[in-house]
């Protein structure tokens, strides 16, 4: 009996049974359809990320405090406080010559209040040169400059949407607001931004470095230092530089004992990539885990099949066929079942991972709909080889009964 | 002209084991048929008459002694001879039919071609088919026949190969007696064209349909005597 004879046979034998063949792809069909989905959320998820990150630019540097691998997150990402960076880091940082701007960050959340309105709002003090590193334009009014941020100066710069949270229609220049009970004149408002690398720009709250670090947050370290190379090609070198000048001026000899990570943006892509990728494969591998239960499930059935159609296998072994003839059935009959349900599946994984590509472009992310054709024919043969691996067992056994037992079976 | 022996039993014996428990059921037979014969076997229940044509059909191995089938011995050959023996040599009707449900009349004949390959297999069936009468059946289900056309269409079954020998076992079990004695009739039609016929039944009448009775009992052979006068299937089974 040929290969094709046997898949024909098993169209018919599953044809029969319409509903329990129906109940038995389930499995399948949902595992399939979960591993698709994954992959294709997390490569859209993955592209959303790449998309914010490059957004900002490829041609900067960013030192954040505290030791790191070459290509892992460095401590202060996890939420840990260091405080080995110093404003004076940046001022350092200013003179290397491929460097043509330099800004420094301090951050925290707190109320803001205007009148009776009040929102709650992320306060990022930065020194001046955050208007060059950054790129930003205001829509009205002024950035503060150096003389504002050394006299530790009451004054603010509302993001676009911060500006309207607080004062609606009304034009918020020369007013003042409070955060932390402070009072902090309103001198401009910058341009509509939208989300860079998950943040919404336009929500923030600008202030003078030192009036943040003095005035509200009582600390005189830095959470990070960004600085704009001249062009891509300098930044390695320019990478280097800062590197050395900061070991430099913290009396740090072995690279091995850093206090800060220095890096270049693309190379954050590549270590966030690293990240993506595991996250996603590590998903991918619980929904593979559905396609497990799936061929339990299968190989249940089919050792019910056997059972009920032990005349059957008796019959074919009393008109000729060898124990190799029934494994084959049996085993082409799982398979069938898991390819019907891994085709199935991919169809389903396909349309909804298209539908939520569709919803998040709707909702103005810059989402990618990737479906790869490996991830599509991984589908299908781990969904044959599930049948073939779940199957083999029941084949196996209704291979090896003896016809007469078999034919005798009511 | 002097026919040739197509099956010869040779000290035979069959034993089961049950938890430990050994029962015989047959104890050391020896008899030879020839090709051409028309074999009843017969025998109470228990008597080991169906163990014995399981025997003789490859379907189950002898515990002792020699099996010689065409002068070869059997009792050596492995899953796939005895897989090829079954489908080439010997053709097959059972009591209860045993027809693939859901499956056409067609498709039940052609089944043991599925098995060796061979070519033009719906010619084949067809001409089986035509051979029992039931050329206007092919493409109905098994299930929508009556009892005697499912054993017509499983004798077709047992000849789309041209075997050798065709085992019946209790063929007309489960029928009227107006069906019983068409599948008679058809077996002993295939019998005048030379097929060896072995059919194991419980009624006298039926079994002296046949040219040559073998009683059992108790696993061992009683009589073993042609049948002195035939009952004529034409005119019914039932006396």
């Amino acid at each position: 009996m040929t290969v094709f004879s046997s898949f024909k046979l098993s169209l018919t034998t599953l044809g029969a049974n319409k509903k329990r063949s129906f109940l038995t792809i389930f499995g399948i069909v949902i595992g399939v359809a979960a591993v698709i989905i994954i992959m294709s959320v997390g490569a859209g998820a993955q592209s959303l990320i790449f998309n914010q990150i490059s957004s900002q630019g490829s041609n900067l540097i960013g030192i954040l405090p505290g030791y790191s691998d070459e290509n892992g997150p460095p401590a202060s990402a996890m939420g840990v406080v260091v405080t080995s960076l110093k404003e004076s880091d940046a001022e350092a940082l200013a003179k290397i010559k491929e460097i043509t701007a330099v800004a420094s960050y301090v951050r925290g959340v707190d109320t803001a209040k205007w009148q009776n309105q009040s929102i709650d709002a992320t306060f990022v003090g930065v020194t001046p040169g955050y208007v060059d590193v950054e790129e930003i334009a205001l829509s009205s009014g002024n950035f503060f400059n150096e003389a504002d941020n050394s006299s530790l100066a009451r004054i603010t710069v509302l993001g676009f949407e911060a500006a309207k949270d607080l004062f609606g229609e009304q034009n918020p220049l020369g007013e003042d607001i409070k955060i932390k009970g402070i009072s902090l004149k309103v001198i401009g408002v910058v341009e509509k931004r939208g989300v860079v690398a998950f943040q919404n720009q336009d929500e923030l709250i600008f202030l003078p470095l030192l009036t943040a670090q003095k005035l509200l947050l009582g600390i005189n370290y830095i959470s990070m230092i960004r600085a704009k190379v001249i062009n891509d090609a300098e930044v390695p070198f320019a990478l280097d530089q800062a590197k050395q000048m900061l070991r430099e001026r913290h009396d740090i000899t072995n690279p091995d004992e850093d206090d800060f990570s220095a890096r270049a943006s693309a190379q954050a892509l590549d270590a966030l990539k690293q990240i993506t990728n595991a996250l996603k494969f590590f998903l991918a591998g619980i929904a593979a885990i559905s396609l497990i239960v799936g061929g339990i499930g299968i190989m249940n059935i089919m050792l019910v099949a056997v059972n009920e159609r032990m005349k059957e296998i008796g019959l074919r072994k009393a008109v000729g066929a060898t124990e190799k003839n029934i494994q084959q059935q049996f085993l082409v009959e799982a398979a069938v079942v898991t390819l019907t349900g891994g085709v199935i599946g991919i169809i389903i994984g396909v349309l909804f991972s298209g539908l939520i590509a569709i919803v998040a472009n709707y909702l103005e992310y810059q989402w990618d709909f990737v479906v790869t054709v490996p991830s599509i024919l991984l589908g299908v043969s781990i969904s044959c080889l599930i049948g073939v691996i779940f199957g083999w067992y029941p084949a196996k056994r209704a291979a090896s009964l003896e016809p007469v037992e078999a034919l005798r079976h009511e | 002209m002097p026919r040739e022996t197509l099956i010869k039993l040779q000290d035979i014996c069959r034993d089961f084991e049950n938890d430990g428990v050994v029962t015989k059921v047959l104890h050391h037979l020896n008899f030879e048929i020839k090709n051409g014969e028309f074999v009843a076997i017969m025998g109470p229940s228990g008597s080991g008459k169906s163990t014995l044509m399981h025997i003789l059909s490859f379907l189950d191995r002898v515990s002792c002694g020699q099996y010689y089938f065409n002068s070869e011995d059997t009792s050596e050959f492995n899953d796939d001879k005895l897989a090829a023996l079954r489908n080439k040599k010997i053709g097959f009707v059972f009591q209860s039919f045993n027809l693939l449900p859901r499956t056409t009349v067609l498709n039940n004949v052609i089944l043991p071609l599925e098995y060796n390959g061979a070519k033009d297999k719906k010619t084949a069936a067809e001409a089986a088919l035509k051979a029992v009468g039931l050329e206007h059946r092919l493409n109905y289900f098994s299930n929508q026949l009556s009892g005697g056309e499912k054993q017509r269409v499983a004798i077709a079954r047992a000849l789309v190969n041209n075997p050798d020998v065709i085992f019946a076992d209790e063929p007309t079990g489960n029928l009227d007696s107006k069906s019983g004695a068409q599948v008679m009739e058809i077996l002993v039609k295939l019998n005048e064209e030379g097929k060896t016929i072995i059919l194991v039944t419980h009624e006298q009448y039926t079994a002296n349909a046949a040219k040559r009775i073998i009683k059992l009992k108790d696993g061992e052979i009683v009589s073993d005597e042609m049948v002195a006068e035939r009952t004529d299937v034409k005119n019914g089974l039932v006396k």
